[in-house]
């Protein structure tokens, strides 16, 4: 919101530069985002007089205008339509600083010549000014502006742009922000007395009003002036408008939005001629209604929308915008003007419904004070009596059915260092509120009081707010820092943290990088995972209202985003890519919040290890991505083992679960060709997923030192034979299973010309060792022949020679 | 005896000559002249012999001593030179890169996270969780903003499709960590001291400092006598951890419905010290932290008794912080996952 200074002034006397002025309202609550002073750069620029409009010797459009500046007269060409002898204008000398009307630019006014006469100076619109965008004439100054004194101390103002928190509407009115700035300043907070005559007949002969929905309408105020004059409303006021970034329309219309940033009262004027029956029913919508509002756009209503309506139709929609039927035109020369208070509920549905908000429904929206719409009203009325002529009609129309009763607080100064942390006394906390316009009575308790909320303030319910008002007063700043003294709160570890801690540190080891993709995703790239374009796993949960149709349902797995990651890098990344992401993905529950499962993705393509000048880097295969799990697992002392599994993302026969003793805890495997298609990959990748809730309950919470043995050990090499189809865990099993074997490592795999057709030769190292002795070769030797003995039955293993 | 001797002398200085390096001859050294040589026990056992005996294979076995000592000197003098030279001739170049050991990057946004739960770890507070799917009771009503609440309007919402008319309650996607705190408030009793990050989600259009997803660390300390004061403490330690000793720190009143009194925390611009610039839209301070007292109505919704405990929250952004730090430009950075941008950090 925008507030002006000289406005402020109207109800406190501001004795602080500007700046300070800010620097107190941001700390106390209201933000203040930029101070724009106005008539900053106003020098050389004087209030003047026209006193002689002539006409200009070579050209039709142009005319010359004598100003009158107090010690001297001067004569410039204006080219501007209103020139009106009499009237008092903003006149820059040569040298002063300007705003190019046309282009914007800020000049320098120069001496010209303008089809052979002389200027030297000019009459200045708003725009040249900087006060507006209005450039289609002259501004006119009011006619009590001093001839000769420098416009920046008639007119220079600066302009507050402010950010009023929801809870305080009253700060949406510049009458608001005065009382703030008096509190803050100490400074006397004057509201002027309003009163006017009222000579027209008794309102009620006018027009009643009937509140159908009390609950949707606690209170609304009408009064009423006959034989008004439609007209442009003064300048002063326009100026305000305009200050505020308000358009000036015409002086009914004016009166209602200048009491509303006055007051934070949002009002309405309706021509009473479009009024039928004399009636005012302030009524739910019927289901279809239709209102053409004051935009020109035809609006169909329902029953959840509050409406103005006459006897026979609606002529506004309640707090949001009027309707055209009764809308204040020139012709206009009855008006009946509401302020009203509404459920803030019901104005905020109502222009979700609509899709149309307003100045006033903003206001509305917030929850106004009930016992503002009479005082707004009565300013209201009396401003259209003193700018627009006619009679006002004898008393106002109150009907509130929603009175408010507000219970006072009882506040103590216990309570009060309590929250804060530091001791105030008793009589600065009343000060501090008083400051602000809440009443204090002391109680019977020492040290206690009855605190009053001004009726204006809406925000206030409890102890608490009344203890931030006693802080936002003494300063934040003179709150004391100290830090929490209590002893620790008892922890409990959660396992989870831990352990997605050390996967992302082994990863990195892994020479993985982390990302970290979005949660929203689309069908459409999720079915980019299985070979036929089809939604694979669990339905994913939908977003009522997405953004776009890629962020529209929530992810079921990581594995799209890690893959559209993986192609968009392949561009600029020549040798190798791993990337890794552990977060969680969201699948469907009936009647509960979706499981959110963490899982761990990891993909990789393209080399083994960087380019290097000595040696071949090789790409990576399974077995370097089955490394990484091995690692990770390791890590956390378990053992995986794989078995060849289907999944659709990847190539069946190169595609496995990772067991961890019983429990299937993930996958890993080569990309499916169609997958990598689909994501546009260039290089064959592979990846690996972990369920991380299964992974964390299978870790071992207790560990136990194992003895080192003292013994040396002694190891052997064998190579087997063996057919095609056994597979190493078979032959490893089985040795593993043997007493006094402690390692047994696989170093060499052969299958070719070496071997008879159908067969595979194996090479492991075998270690052997005991905890009690010494083994001596004829030990170790029974032990071999005994292995050996065993893979030649159950696998068919023979010594190769 | 004698001739014992010249067979082995000449023998070992045969062996010598064949030695072509620094272990073979100290194999060659312990061989004839170590304590279990022939020579070395030839000379031990002089004292068997007869006297005449004993000088002449004495004088000769010394001699025979000598003259290998001083061959073996020889011989290891030249091995040792033509090693060095032969060192010098395969001297490497040592400008050639070495092999890289491949190394990831945590995350930016972990990074950050992790730096501040550290933070707070030390001060106590311990890391907790909570869904990203919420009610919107948890996100809304229990953080005292009911239906058609003013504030809502700060949080623009993604919400879940769900079947209200069966009965479902609304579900959304959360808009902020504090739901975290009510979680929580829930689950123990004081005294609680808790941060909890995580991601939050917006209904946004992004543009260079709005994104529709990303991450914030909530703060909640209930106890007896947890004050203002205490809060602007715990606060002004984590900013100057965070963002260096030398940063002043503000503390002004603001509003957020769940806390009374409101606080926000901001620190001097990094970029222009506090005298206004484009980072700091001209006002010198930076916003860092919302904050504020846990609001009565959210304690008593709990089941916690607002007259007996009190207790502070706050809320904080997580990517600001590296932005300002950086001077990153562009918050869209982080999750658009470039590993040009990534591997920066
Ligand atoms: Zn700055």
């Amino acid at each position: 919101m925008k507030v002006s200074l000289r406005w402020l002034s109207d109800y406190v006397d501001i004795t602080v530069l500007p700046e300070k002025l800010a620097e107190k309202l941001t700390m106390a609550g209201v933000e203040v985002n930029e101070v724009q002073v106005i008539g900053e750069n106003w020098k050389d620029i004087v209030v003047g007089k026209i006193v002689g409009v002539g006409a200009h010797p070579n050209a039709d459009r142009l005319r010359l205008a004598t100003v009158d500046l107090g010690k001297q007269e001067i004569t410039v060409v204006c080219g501007a339509p209103n020139l009106v002898v009499g009237d008092k204008v903003a006149f820059a000398h040569v040298g002063a600083q300007l705003i190019d009307g046309h282009t914007g630019e800020v000049v320098r006014l120069k001496p010209v010549k303008i089809r052979g006469v002389v200027s030297e100076g000019m009459v200045c619109s708003e725009k040249e000014l900087g006060i507006s965008d209005r450039h289609e004439g002259i501004m006119v100054l009011p006619p009590e502006a001093p001839v000769g004194t420098p416009l920046s101390g008639y007119l220079g103002d600066a302009i507050f742009d402010l950010d009023v928190t929801p809870n305080r509407p009253d700060c949406l009115s510049v009458i608001g922000i005065a009382r703030e700035a008096a509190a803050l300043t100490g400074e006397k907070f004057n509201i002027p007395e309003v009163c006017y005559n009222e000579v027209e007949n008794a309102i009620d002969f006018f027009a009643s009003v009937e509140i159908v929905a009390p609950d949707l309408c606690p209170r609304y105020c009408a009064s009423l002036l006959t034989g008004v004059k439609i007209a442009s409303s003064p300048q002063w006021l326009q100026q305000r408008l305009l200050a505020c970034g308000m358009r000036p329309i015409n002086n009914i219309v004016d009166v209602t939005n200048y009491v509303m940033l006055e007051y934070g009262q949002p009002l309405h004027a309706f021509d009473y001629s479009g009024i039928r029956g004399k009636q005012i029913v302030v009524r739910r919508a019927e289901e279809g209604e239709t209102i053409t509002t004051l935009d020109g756009i035809e609006r169909i209503l329902d029953q959840d929308i509050l409406v103005i309506a006459d006897k026979e139709r609606a002529i506004a929609v309640a707090g949001i915008m009027g309707g055209m039927d009764a809308e204040v035109t020139d012709n206009t020369t009855t008006v009946l003007i509401e302020s009203a208070n509404f459920n803030q509920a019901a104005i905020h549905r109502g222009s979700i419904a609509l899709r149309l908000s307003s100045e006033a429904s903003l206001r509305f929206e917030k929850g106004l004070s009930r016992d503002l719409p009479l005082v707004a009203l009565k300013r209201a009325t009396q401003l259209i009596g003193e700018l627009a002529g006619g009679k006002v009609a004898k008393g106002v129309i109150d009907a509130y059915p929603g009175k408010w009763q507000r219970e006072p607080i009882l506040l103590s100064t216990a309570q009060v260092e309590r929250l804060l942390g530091v001791e105030v006394g008793l009589s600065e906390i009343v000060k501090a509120l008083e400051l602000l316009g809440f009443s204090c009575e002391q109680t019977e308790a020492s040290l206690e009081i009855r605190v009053n909320i001004p009726w204006w303030r809406t925000d206030i319910s409890c102890s608490a707010d009344l203890v931030e008002e006693v802080a936002r007063i003494i300063g934040y700043d003179s709150i004391p820092t100290t830090m929490l003294s209590a002893p620790l709160p008892m922890h409990e570890p959660i396992p989870m943290l831990s352990l997605r801690q050390k996967l992302r540190n082994v990863l990195v080891g892994c020479g993985f990088q982390e990302v970290l993709t979005y949660s929203l995703t689309s069908l459409e790239m999720m079915s980019k995972l299985s070979p036929e374009l089809r939604l694979i796993g669990p339905a994913p949960i939908r977003v009522a209202h997405p953004m776009s149709r890629e962020q529209e349902y929530l992810r079921t797995s990581l594995r799209a985003g890690l893959l559209s990651v993986l192609a968009r890098n392949e561009r600029y990344q020549e040798n190798s890519i791993r990337l890794f992401e552990i977060g969680k993905v969201f699948l469907p529950r009936k009647g509960e919040l979706p499981l959110e499962r963490e899982m761990l993705c990891a993909v990789l393509s393209g080399l083994q290890r960087g380019l290097f000048w000595r040696g071949k880097a090789e790409p990576v295969d399974f077995f370097v991505a089955k490394g990484v799990v091995e690692t990770l697992l390791s890590q956390l002392e378990l053992v995986a083992s794989l078995e060849l599994t289907k999944d659709e993302t990847l190539c069946l026969g190169r595609s496995a679960s990772i067991i961890v003793g019983n429990d299937r805890v993930g996958v890993i495997g080569e990309l499916h060709p169609k997958v990598s298609e689909a994501f546009e990959l260039s290089e064959t990748a592979y990846l690996i997923e972990i369920d991380l809730d299964k992974l964390s309950s299978l870790i071992a919470s207790t560990k136990e030192y194992q003895p080192i043995s003292r013994y040396p050990s002694t190891s052997r090499d064998i190579a087997l034979l063996v057919s095609e189809q056994i597979t190493y865990q078979q032959i490893y099993a089985i040795i593993q299973d043997f007493p006094l074997v402690t390692q047994v490592t696989l170093f060499d795999l052969y299958v070719g010309e070496q071997v008879p057709a159908g067969k595979k030769s194996f090479a492991f190292k075998i270690v052997y060792q005991s905890p009690t002795h010494t083994l001596t070769d004829e030990e170790v030797d029974r032990v071999q022949q005994q292995i050996l003995d065993k893979l030649s039955q159950e696998v068919g293993a023979a010594l190769r020679a | 005896m004698l001739n014992q001797l010249e067979e082995l002398a000449s023998k070992a200085f045969d062996e010598l000559g064949k030695v072509t390096n620094l272990e073979e001859l100290e194999a060659w050294r312990i061989r004839y002249l170590g304590k279990k040589s022939d020579l070395i026990q030839t000379l031990r056992s002089l004292a068997t012999l007869s006297l005449k005996e004993r000088r002449v294979v004495g004088a000769r076995a010394n001699e025979v001593k000598k003259a290998l000592e001083t061959s073996l000197a020889e011989k290891k003098k030249g091995l040792e030179q033509g090693l060095a030279l032969s060192l010098q001739r395969e001297s490497l170049d040592v400008t050639l890169p070495g092999e890289s050991v491949l190394l990831g990057h945590l995350h930016l946004t972990t990074q950050t996270l992790d730096e501040i739960c550290s933070i707070f770890g030390g001060m106590g507070f311990q890391v907790v969780e909570g869904p990203e799917v919420e009610w919107e009771y948890y996100n809304f009503e229990a953080l005292n903003m009911p239906a058609d609440h003013p504030a809502r309007d700060m949080f623009a919402t993604l919400w879940m499709d769900s079947d209200t008319k069966t009965g479902d309650r609304p579900m959304l996607l959360r808009t902020h960590t504090s739901p975290v705190q009510i979680r929580v408030m829930e689950k123990s009793r004081p005294p609680i001291r808790v941060i909890a990050p995580g991601r939050v989600y917006r209904y946004e259009a992004t543009d260079a400092t709005h994104e529709w997803m990303f991450y914030q660390v909530e703060g909640l300390a209930v106890d007896k006598n947890i004050t203002l004061a205490d809060l602007k403490g715990t606060l002004f330690e984590f900013t100057r951890c965070l963002f260096g000793e030398e940063r002043k720190v503000r503390f002004r009143c603001d509003y957020f419905p769940f806390v009374e009194p409101g606080v926000e925390v901001a620190i001097d611009c990094l970029a222009c010290g506090g005298t206004g610039c484009r980072l700091c839209g001209n006002s010198g301070w930076i916003e860092i932290l919302g904050a504020g007292m846990v609001h009565p109505e959210v304690l008593r919704r709990v089941d916690i008794d607002p007259e007996v405990y009190s207790g502070f929250a706050f809320g904080m952004g997580v990517e600001r912080i590296p932005m300002l730090r950086y001077g990153i430009d562009d918050i869209r950075l982080f999750y658009g996952n470039d590993l040009r941008f990534l591997k920066q950090f």
